[in-house]
């Protein structure tokens, strides 16, 4: 500021420079809600890109393979499993697929579905490599129409 | 943090990016520190360091209740934690189809009855309901159509249910029946569906997660409520609040939660999972078999089962002690006639002194006395039949594509030393 400027033209100066700034964030905050609710209207889930999608505060953190597990999805470490990662666990958790144990054939009967009903994208290639993945890592086996009782944590009774 | 509930979804969108980058910087502010990346997270998205990691505490959960999916939330429990004789929430299982709304005002909360066999459309506050229609309270046994879908094989896709998707907590509400009179009904009138508020797993503003219902006659009985209280409190958010539809002896999904409109339908509701979900074969199938749609019927009433709460499997005792075992039984629409036990698989059985249910469509309790001839392995089966002579099977039932209706006998393992 210039010496000699009139105290009160810098005060109207001042207020007409509060006054922009908030008539632009309203003009902003306007848009951004137009915007949101056409986009909220046309919304739809869109293929994830072919580059690593899962990035977050740390990195490596975040992506962390221990004992043959990937920490964050309890998933087996092995060949696909950043395939599976970013295809399967965006909109269900991984325990979906560790917790079922299905022949390749309904894996893809699985994802068909998914695509029909639950706005799963296109896996292209990558559907091979996650049933692969799947039916590798978490087979298929027989429990016949009865199974023995396994897993029991023996412990006395107490009266 | 009012949106905890969301989980991880790292999709990459293009869309909403600066109102992400705004609010990430307030998340920034939080966690004092920068998110890298923060711009490609999804919108909903609640970083990890901001995000309650233990379901138990969220939910008030008995630790001992297991985690089948945390996208969406859908926890079990196991069979001792269902010993009480009205379900504690703590070990009441939780089964989602969509994401558990984020806000919820019960002041301004409203349900509204339409369809094309209402008579008109009416719309409740919370506090119409409550003072224009009598209250009722029921123990209710309500089921997951998929309970026991873990032992099918060939094995059928989702949550991989053992045996704790059952529970039979006290709901309070207002008969349905008295609510649809309010309003009137068409001669027409067949179905009605439920809509809620959940939000679909795929955020799809469109999709609703389940919209399912039940035949009139179903809608109509006395015990089916559209109840504000569990175990005489409010209904815990996870559970349905502020209202849930409550249908005992059907699958879990008839009771929709959160639910703001009841459709009065001229014909069999086709809302999400009518279609698709909690049906079986109409005829009975080969394990494996491929059957068409239109061949698979919907699941009604729930069949007779049965749990061995007391004690928990793996209990060792010492010879010439007596065991006392306790345990529910439950039969869908019908009560249970006949409660037995067999500790020689199945060759001889034993009867059980069970309870009459407290009122229609809650569980029964049973005991017995059991003393065993000599030291070793046993495992104790318990079978239960209802009304109509229909027995529990020791092995699975019919198989079926989606792994519903498993009512096997339920086991546990003892030793005598």
């Amino acid at each position: 500021m210039k010496e000699g400027v009139n105290p009160y033209v810098r005060v109207r100066k001042l207020f007409s420079l509060i006054k922009q700034t908030f008539i632009l964030s309203l003009v902003v905050i306007v848009g951004s809600i137009v915007y949101v609710t056409y986009n909220e209207i046309n919304y739809k889930a869109e293929p994830i890109a072919e580059q690593p999608i899962v990035e977050a505060f740390d990195e490596a953190e975040w992506d962390k393979i221990e004992n043959g597990i990937h920490v964050r999805t309890g998933l087996i470490d092995a060949e696909g499993l950043m395939v599976v990662v970013s295809n399967c666990t965006s909109c269900h958790s991984a325990k979906l697929l560790t917790q079922n144990r299905m022949t390749a054939e309904r894996w893809n009967e699985t994802i068909k579905w998914m695509q029909e009903t639950q706005n799963l994208w296109d896996l292209g290639g990558n559907q091979e490599i996650i049933v692969k993945y799947l039916t590798t890592n978490y087979p298929y086996t027989k429990k016949g129409r009865r199974a023995i009782l396994t897993n029991v944590e023996w412990y006395e009774l107490e009266d | 943090m009012h949106c905890f509930f969301y989980s991880k979804s790292l999709i990459t969108l293009k869309r909403k990016e600066f109102i992400k980058k705004a609010a990430l910087s307030s998340f920034a502010t939080l966690i004092g520190t920068q998110i890298v990346f923060g711009s490609k997270l999804l919108e909903g998205y609640i970083p990890l360091a901001l995000e309650d990691p233990d379901p138990f505490t969220m939910f008030k959960k008995n630790k001992g209740m297991v985690v089948l999916n945390d996208k969406p939330w859908n926890i079990e429990a196991q069979a001792h934690l269902l010993d009480d004789k009205i379900t504690p929430n703590a070990s009441m299982f939780i089964r989602n189809n969509g994401l558990v709304p984020d806000t919820i005002d019960a002041k301004t909360w409203t349900l509204t009855i339409d369809g094309e066999s209402a008579a008109k459309k009416k719309t409740y506050t919370l506090a119409d309901l409550k003072s224009k229609f009598k209250h009722y309270t029921y123990e209710l046994a309500i089921e997951c159509g998929g309970n026991g879908r873990a032992e099918f094989d060939p094995p059928a896709k989702g949550n991989q249910w053992t045996v704790g998707a059952i529970h039979c907590a006290s709901w309070t509400g207002v008969r349905l029946k008295d609510v649809l009179k309010d309003v009137g009904i068409k001669s027409d009138a067949v179905y009605i569906g439920f809509h809620a508020v959940d939000k679909h797993l795929s955020k799809d503003p469109k999709k609703e997660p389940i919209s399912r219902g039940c035949p009139m006659a179903k809608a109509l009985q006395d015990e089916t409520i559209i109840a504000f209280k569990m175990n005489g409190e409010d209904i815990p958010l996870i559970h349905g609040y502020p209202l849930r539809l409550v249908a005992g002896g059907w699958p879990a999904s008839v009771s929709g939660k959160w639910i703001n409109r009841i459709s009065v339908r001229n014909k069999i509701h086709d809302g999400t999972k009518m279609e698709g979900a909690y049906k079986v074969p109409c005829n009975p199938v080969a394990p494996g078999e491929k059957v068409k749609e239109e061949d698979m019927c919907i699941i009604e009433s729930m069949p007779v089962k049965s749990l061995i709460t007391y004690p928990k499997s793996g209990a060792m005792m010492s010879k010439g002690k007596t065991l006392t075992i306790r345990g529910h039984a439950w039969a869908g629409e019908l009560e249970v006639a006949k409660m037995e036990y067999s500790i020689d698989f199945g060759a001889t059985w034993k009867t059980c002194t069970v309870e009459k249910p407290s009122n229609r469509l809650a569980w029964q309790h049973f005991s017995a006395s059991i003393n065993f001839p000599k030291t070793g392995y046993y495992e104790i089966w318990a079978r239960a039949t209802d009304a109509r002579g229909t027995a529990q099977p020791m092995m699975l039932p019919g198989w079926n594509p989606k792994g519903y209706l498993n009512n096997a006998c339920h086991r546990i393992a003892i030793k005598v030393n």
